[in-house]
């Protein structure tokens, strides 16, 4: 079971809370998570990254473990904090705007 | 309930402004969306509680939200906006070629017969169509067809803005697109052709009287007489009286012929209304007075209509689809501002009352007039 944690639109938008969890196949990487996460919550689809390439939005960036993994390739597998849900995945929106 | 529904789509979330036939007293919803872009919200005409909004941000891309019971209550639908085919490239602003990106929703036109049909006009211009109550987008490329490699966007962005449906003709559809013009399809939206002539942008382009290219801000028509067209682009304010194959100029006696909007009395299709905005560069009211002008006489002759609207340092703007009319007797007119207010007149513009005033920067207002 990983934990996600949604910036505030997003879990809005889907109609959850904060937190949802979702359970994904070892090896567990964050393209998994993601794909599950717009499976189960059809209208985050677009919203974290492009419908067609999946490549991520420019002002939403992953956080793990207190690390920055928005770069990372997205099928490297996560790290076991994540994965047995000690920590949660976060999705952050860019603190920009008006 | 006989009354009126008004749907303001602004900065920060959609708003919903109810009130009886008097129009005096207004009900103000809580924001939908929070927080979001509205660009435009409006209700199919075949059913009034189906209402189509979009819904964005830059961080979180677009969404497309559908109400069955006239915006009590919401839910998402589809979001994915993909160019048919290869989308190519289009005009940039330093005249080299651009590849076309989707970018927003900026207008949504449900059909006028099934409420499950829609048009949705987006950033960068092109023109989609669900049938399916918004579940699935289509594009009509046709569109992009008619010398889009010609078009450049304008400083909003180059979003077709404008979508009329002919309540005569179900094959006739115009479209207009900023800065590429004003666009006629007679076959359903599958082929389409610029109807741009006679407009005139000696300041805008290299060739004033260009096929393409001309920033057109807003369009309107009246049902009963669709082959009547009135246009405010950039500058000038137009119409056409042959579904826009030809057009001339209507600004007469303006303060200024530079504007965003234009709308058509309910009743008396000769009857229009402009509000003047002092320049492309300074985008407020003549004189700091915020004047709706109207002509009863198709253009040339305006008057000005100030009782109850600021006469005094007034630097609002008024966005290109921020003004409608219902179709109550007397016709009732309706805008909104980028201060927040939205203003309205019970009697086709004579008198105006804000009945909002502190909206963040509205958008869009559409009307719908419940039975």
């Amino acid at each position: 079971m990983i934990r996600v944690i949604l910036p505030t639109h997003l879990w809005r938008l889907a109609g959850t809370q904060r937190e949802v969890q979702v359970d994904v196949e070892d090896p567990a990487t964050l393209e998994a998570v993601l794909d599950e996460l717009e499976a189960r919550y059809p209208m985050l689809r677009g919203t974290i990254r492009d419908h067609t390439t999946k490549k991520r939005r420019d002002f939403v960036r992953f956080f793990l473990c207190g690390e920055d993994w928005s770069l990372e390739p997205a099928d490297t597998p996560l790290p076991e904090a994540i994965t047995t849900g000690a920590e949660p995945l976060r999705i952050i929106g860019a603190l920009a705007g008006g | 309930m006989s009354g009126v529904r008004v749907l303001v789509g602004t900065r920060k979330g959609a708003f919903i402004l109810s009130s009886d036939v008097r129009r005096k007293k207004w009900d103000v919803s809580s924001p939908h969306f929070p927080g979001w872009e509205i660009y435009h919200l409006k209700g199919s005409p075949a059913d009034p509680d189906r209402l189509y909004a979009s819904q964005s941000t830059g961080w979180f891309g677009q969404q497309i939200q559908r109400s069955n019971d006239g915006g009590q209550n919401w839910e998402p639908v589809g979001n994915e906006f993909t160019y048919d085919g290869v989308p190519g490239t289009h005009q940039w602003y330093d005249g080299t070629q651009h590849p076309w990106e989707f970018k927003r929703v900026w207008y949504l036109e449900p059909a006028l017969d099934d409420p499950d049909t829609v048009y949705a006009g987006v950033e960068d211009a092109a023109l989609f169509r669900s049938q399916d109550g918004g579940q699935t987008w289509q594009e009509l490329p046709g569109l992009r067809s008619a010398k889009g490699h010609l078009w450049s966007p304008g400083a909003g962005g180059m979003c077709l803005h404008t979508i009329l449906l002919d309540p005569t003709d179900s094959r006739r559809i115009f479209t207009a697109i900023s800065a590429a013009g004003a666009f006629r399809s007679d076959d359903g939206g599958e082929t389409w052709k610029p109807i741009n002539k006679g407009l005139k942008s000696d300041w805008e382009l290299p060739d004033p009287e260009a096929d393409v290219g001309h920033c057109v801000h807003n369009i309107a028509m009246h049902p009963t007489r669709p082959g009547v067209l009135f246009m405010q682009k950039h500058w000038d304010v137009m119409r056409s009286d042959d579904a826009g194959d030809h057009w001339v100029e209507v600004s007469g006696n303006l303060p200024s012929d530079f504007g965003f909007p234009i709308a058509v009395h309910a009743h008396e299709p000769e009857t229009i209304y402009v509000v003047p905005i002092k320049s492309d560069s300074e985008h407020y009211p003549p004189e700091g007075k915020l004047r709706v002008y109207r002509s009863r006489t198709g253009g040339n002759e305006w008057e000005a209509l100030t009782n109850g609207l600021p006469q005094e340092n007034c630097f609002v703007n008024i966005y290109r689809s921020a003004m409608a009319v219902d179709q109550h007797d007397p016709c009732g007119i309706y805008f909104g501002t980028t201060g927040g207010q939205v203003y309205a007149s019970p009697d086709a513009g004579d008198h105006w009352t804000a009945i909002v005033h502190d909206l963040p920067a509205v958008l869009s207002v559409e009307v719908q007039t419940l039975p």
